[in-house]
């Protein structure tokens, strides 16, 4: 059956709760970025991952990134004892490392890369683009949602839009890596690039790394 | 005129300065030029002005940082409205003289165009009495070299923003032990991915965690160095 993802207003503030079987013998509980509900669940659907479940934590964490190994460490002890396997969904993103060396103090595995704009891109493709791209401010699908809710409102540009050339004035285009096809979200990312005074640009990435570090995860413990 | 509004030629000194504060606390930064020019027409010395208004205003605005009670736009705010008072005082702490604590040289690195805390810690250095070099952003070892080679500081600062830009710092600390420079130097790094442990690993002298701990990180060293020297 498939998982409607709550909203994305509820993905930035709370998250995703856990809603797996009762039985979670053979199961593998993925600890993910609300940001990436939507594309675990679609990714989930596409593969007949039944044996993948989902928790996600508050999108929003990434407004305080020295806060995600804190919350990824409580979700993974609350839920170490269910699950023969966990596997975190987020990339450094903007930890320095310090995910990473919880994760290594835990036991469990991570998307390697520095954010997910560049597992989107895939991380190789990303990081050759780093010298020629460099000015460019990335969107995802779902931060093209949540623009105001993550760019707009939390640096002030609601009620000081003069801050916005102090943040953005060395920017010089927007680039929107579309996760999906959504001529709606394409409109309304053109949209943000015009708010911040950035050309545009739209780059249909796909699932990228996700795709493929979840292919791993799912086949490393097929569904029985 | 609202009847509760302040007319700021009309406080005392004392008024005024603390009225600078909660000016500066709210970004007002016409307030504060006209704050910072009533005392200079009262004879006050552009230094007294920069260390008693401006710059303890602008620490109680990095205390509230640090505490979670202010956050980033409120302090940009802040940081224009001190910008703005330090534009008319600089000339006349040039003609007036103002202890020098040292001279720093300061960058955020290749690949990285982040500025935000880059400047604030520059401004907050100048209001501490530091001479500062803002190479901008963007800063290849080359850069950083030719700076260090040319303007002979006391301290180096490097800033990044990202996790993929931040081991450009070691690119730029190797380089200096390679060319036998790096004792020559203080070097100082920060932004909002970095850490203590960071900071060590790359071989630096500190990592700071914002404006106010780097002024204070780099008299500590600053000191440090110039006992040494006179040891």
């Amino acid at each position: 059956m498939a998982l409607t993802p709550p909203d994305d207003a509820t993905l930035t503030t709370t998250g995703l709760p856990l809603s797996g079987p009762s039985s979670t013998a053979d199961r593998v509980l993925l600890i993910a970025c609300g940001a990436l509900a939507h594309e675990i669940l679609a990714l989930k659907q596409q593969n007949h991952w039944s044996h993948l479940d989902l928790q996600c934590l508050p999108a929003n964490l990434h407004l305080w990134p020295d806060r995600i190994p804190a919350a990824v460490e409580q979700a993974v002890a609350a839920h170490r004892a269910a699950y023969d396997q966990i596997f975190i969904v987020y990339a450094d993103c903007g930890t320095g490392g310090l995910l990473q060396a919880k994760c290594a103090e835990l036991g469990v595995q991570m998307v390697e890369g520095p954010h997910c704009y560049s597992f989107f891109e895939g991380n190789a493709a990303f990081a050759a683009k780093a010298e020629d791209e460099f000015t460019a401010f990335y969107l995802t699908d779902f931060l093209v949602r949540q623009f105001d809710a993550f760019v707009w409102r939390p640096m002030g540009l609601d009620r000081h839009p003069e801050l916005r050339d102090i943040y953005f004035g060395n920017y010089t285009k927007l680039v929107y890596q579309a996760q999906t096809n959504d001529p709606a979200l394409d409109a309304k990312a053109a949209n943000c690039a015009a708010r911040l005074n950035l050309a545009y640009e739209r780059r249909f990435t796909g699932y990228g790394d996700l795709a493929t570090a979840l292919t791993q995860v799912a086949a490393a413990r097929a569904a029985p | 005129m609202a009847d509760d509004e302040i007319i700021l030629a009309d406080l005392s000194d004392d008024e005024l300065v603390l009225q600078m504060h909660d000016d500066l606390y709210d970004g007002l930064k016409e307030e504060i030029e006209d704050g910072v020019n009533i005392l200079i027409g009262r004879g006050w010395t552009p230094y007294d002005v920069l260390t008693k208004a401006l710059v303890a205003g602008m620490t109680i605005v990095g205390n509230d940082f640090r505490d979670g009670i202010l956050f980033v736009p409120e302090v940009l705010l802040s940081a224009n409205a001190m910008k703005s008072g330090m534009f008319i005082l600089k000339p006349l702490l040039v003609e007036t003289g103002a202890p020098r604590m040292g001279k720093m040289v300061i960058g955020t690195v290749k690949g990285d165009i982040h500025d935000i805390g880059k400047n604030l810690v520059a401004m907050m250095m100048e209001g501490a009495g530091f001479e500062v070099l803002d190479l901008g952003i963007n800063n290849s070892v080359e850069k950083y070299l030719d700076a260090l080679e040319a303007e002979k500081p006391d301290i180096l600062g490097m800033s990044a923003l990202l996790t993929t830009t931040m081991p450009y710092m070691k690119v730029v600390i190797d380089t200096m032990k390679e060319k036998g420079l790096r004792d020559d130097y203080i070097v100082l790094v920060g932004g909002a991915p970095l850490n203590e442990e960071f900071g060590r690993a790359i071989g630096a002298d500190a990592y700071c965690r914002d404006a106010a701990v780097a002024v204070e990180t780099a008299k500590a060293w600053v000191a440090r160095k110039h006992n040494q020297l006179s040891a």
